[in-house]
């Protein structure tokens, strides 16, 4: 057994025998150094700033290494926490990158990223005591960005190449995390993305101040020297039909092409200029660096509002305030309780500044006299009574309508499928949502089709897309071999 | 990459460049569109595709200077590459025998036009085509129509070539003398307005193609959005081409105003 990994291994049982239980439980919980909010209003920069080095193995010290460790089962793509915990905690980075990079081809990423709170570290044995469970998204970051600062970084071990050409359609998540497993197991992977950057939704979506490009990109070289190949301004099903890829070679397609097309609400005024997708307002930012020099124009709102409570509202909030909104509100139309985003974006949010406006909903957008909005009409909601699926669901107040001014209006309600997929390639099936339908193994209706992420699951989590990248990559490797 | 091969000015702002984009080359039909970009921090501009030789590997794109980017793609020189060219993007035109279909391109609206006549008259139908500028110095591709359709009409605003008037005229020409089955228009969206509700009083179906502000061009940011037959549609991804009866050209001229200065 590997020692890395090897709970017996006796560097490990030292470690757990240094320092009683009780007292490593005793240790509080490592706060994560941010920059100040009235700070970061005036700038892009990671609002996170990763643990010292200190910080970081005091963190480590605090994992009990249970015999039996939950946090695994709560990882979507099942890393070996507790072995890279310990290796962070005996000062051996490398190691603890080498462990990480078997299980996940972006740990710097869903170190910042992943909904830790709802995974790994909502299953720590902590929970159980009370307490507060071990940081394991902050340690993940930090031997992730460590290992890379340092020259550390691991590239995985690879199996001699077998030869067998597969494709990937899009390079979010899901897309290099399953080029990451493929490379890993010797075959020849090429990813073909649309736009003009590597990276997905990491990329257009998610801002730099929480997930910096070079991080990204610094992930995406790895790949590279694993030996896949990417090809951008590529468009599966439209620059390349499904026979094209058979007729160059590849054996194995993996369909990952996202989620796409922005959902809007359908109510009166919303396609006054001033409001706009939350894709769109974030792609024009973050991928075509609107605002900040580039040739891509982006309106500056003075007082915007965001549609929605889940993770995209809050980034497109959160850039609003940097990009200079006087006032920046999000209106959601449930409790704050239900907000489906990150308990941390919702706290760096009013850090920001940002004011909440839960139990409110957009009946109505005014324009002024050149089409562009100037009010929104809000209806007050209430919380009725729980139904079937026990969420209690929000109702409107008769009467209860209150006028606001804004000039801008960022409409994050989520996304659908992207038809373009399954509109390209004959007898792809699809849901009724439109999004693909794939059996247990990530197959589609097409023997050498695969499909995951939000083409699959309409609308999710960097992590959960990665975990359908590996699932693929081990259901296509085993058909292929 | 996208390497530019040829150029040609055909007017004051408006060149053709024929670019090296043989994946594009080989799967483009009539209507589609290509996204390219240039230059760091360069935006993504939407072209659609006016000829393609899939032997060569070349797509020829009709560019109007009319902002700071197409400047910027104006002035490439053959030799020099875009960055970025992706595509084809969009619906392909729906190309089927209908009878007599009449063509209308105003201004650079004309290059898109061309392969969608070319094939119209290919799949055997009567095509008169009509195309309409300001002055006759900013009419295009005027020999490559006439050579592709049974019958051209030119019209001018100042009568300096063809006829004096505006593309309506010219259409409706064509309607009170004869059958028409289908009308095809693309130009500026106030001169597709009035080609359909030109049209809608004679009752014939007409396509016409959209040129609203994108980003993406493939469906994921809906800057694109229009009304069509009170729904909203994604020009990049259910488009271009819609039923010109049915289109809110009211709605696409006010949010193509969206990045204008402001009054």
């Amino acid at each position: 057994m590997n020692t890395l990994t090897d709970r017996n291994a006796a560097w490990r049982e030292e470690l757990r025998s240094a320092i009683p239980a009780k007292e490593r439980a005793a240790i509080p919980r490592a706060v994560m150094p941010m920059l100040a909010p009235d700070v970061r209003v005036t700038n892009n920069d990671e609002v996170n700033l990763g643990l010292t080095p200190l910080q970081a193995v005091t963190e480590a010290t605090r994992c009990l290494d249970c015999a039996d460790p939950g946090c695994v089962q709560g990882c979507p793509v099942s890393i070996d926490i507790p072995s890279f915990v310990k290796n962070v905690q005996r000062g051996r980075i490398d190691a603890a990158a080498a462990v990480l990079a078997r299980s996940s081809a972006l740990p710097a990423v869903c170190g910042r990223v992943c909904p830790q709170e709802r995974q790994c570290e909502s299953k720590c044995i902590y929970n159980k005591m009370k307490k507060a469970p071990v940081a394991i998204g902050y340690l993940e970051r930090f031997a992730a960005d460590t290992a890379r600062e340092t020259g550390a970084q691991p590239t995985p071990e690879r199996a001699a190449p077998n030869g067998i050409k597969v494709a990937v359609v899009g390079s979010g998540p899901a897309g290099l995390s399953f080029a990451g497993d493929m490379a890993r197991r010797g075959f020849d992977v090429t990813v073909f993305e649309a736009l003009h950057e590597i990276g997905g939704v990491l990329k257009y979506g998610i801002p730099e101040f929480r997930l910096p490009n070079c991080v990204v990109d610094a992930e995406l070289q790895r790949l590279i020297a694993m030996g896949v190949r990417f090809e951008k301004d590529t468009v599966v099903g439209k620059t390349l039909s499904y026979d094209d890829l058979l007729n160059e070679g590849f054996r194995g397609v993996f369909v990952a092409s996202g989620a796409g097309l922005p959902r809007f609400m359908g109510i009166p005024g919303e396609n006054l200029n001033g409001v706009l997708s939350s894709n769109e307002y974030l792609t024009r930012i973050n991928l075509m660096g609107a605002g900040r020099g580039a040739m891509t124009p982006v309106e500056k709102g003075r007082r915007v509002m965001v549609v929605g409570g889940g993770n995209t509202a809050m980034d497109s909030v959160r850039t609003a305030r940097r990009m200079g909104a006087e006032e920046a509100f999000v209106v959601y139309r449930r409790g704050s309780e239900e907000m489906p985003a990150r308990v941390e974006e919702i706290r760096h949010a009013e850090e920001e500044g940002v004011t909440f406006l839960t139990l409110h909903n957009p009946l109505e957008y005014i324009g002024d006299e050149n089409g562009h909005v100037r009010a929104v009409r809000l209806q007050k909601m209430r919380l009725g009574e729980p139904d079937a699926s026990g969420r209690r669901s929000p109702e409107p107040i008769e009467g209860a309508v209150t006028e606001m001014a804004v000039d801008q209006v960022i409409v994050s309600v989520g996304v659908s499928p992207n038809p373009l997929i399954p509109d390209c390639i004959d007898g792809l099936e699809v849901t009724r949502r439109g999004t693909l339908v794939v059996d247990e193994n990530l197959h589609t209706s097409i023997p050498t089709i695969y499909a995951g992420g939000d083409i699959v699951r309409g609308g999710a989590t960097v992590i959960l897309a990665m975990g359908d990248g590996r699932h693929a990559a081990a259901s296509m490797a085993a058909a292929l071999t | 990459m996208f390497r530019i091969v040829d150029k040609k000015q055909f007017s004051d702002k408006v060149y053709s460049l024929v670019v090296e984009a043989p994946r594009v080359a080989k799967a483009r039909r009539p209507g589609h569109f290509v996204i390219v970009r240039t230059g760091e921090g360069g935006e993504r501009i939407p072209l659609t595709i006016a000829d393609a030789d899939p032997s060569r590997g070349t797509i020829t794109l009709v560019v109007q200077a009319v902002g700071a980017s197409t400047e910027c793609i104006c002035a490439l020189e053959p030799g020099q590459c875009f960055d970025d060219l992706v595509g084809p993007l969009g619906r392909a035109t729906d190309i089927a025998l209908r009878g007599t279909v009449v063509c209308c391109g105003g201004g650079v609206g004309v290059a898109p036009l061309l392969p969608i006549v070319r094939a119209m008259k290919e799949a055997g139908n009567r095509v008169v085509s009509v195309i309409a500028a300001r002055t006759s110095d900013l009419v295009i591709l005027a020999d490559e129509v006439r050579a592709a359709s049974d019958e051209l009409i030119v019209m001018t605003d100042d009568g300096s070539l063809g006829r004096k008037g505006l593309v309506t005229q010219g259409v409706e020409e064509v309607l009170l003398r004869e059958q028409v089955d289908e009308v095809v228009a693309i130009g500026p969206a106030i001169m597709m307005k009035f080609v359909a509700e030109l049209t809608r009083k004679y009752d014939v179906p007409t396509i016409c193609s959209l040129n609203t502000i994108m980003v993406d061009g493939t469906g994921m940011c809906g800057a694109c959005r229009v009304t069509v037959g009170g729904r909203m549609r994604f020009v990049c991804v259910d488009g271009p081409e819609f039923d010109a009866h049915q289109v809110d050209f009211d709605e696409m001229l006010m949010r193509m105003r969206a990045y204008n200065p402001k009054p």
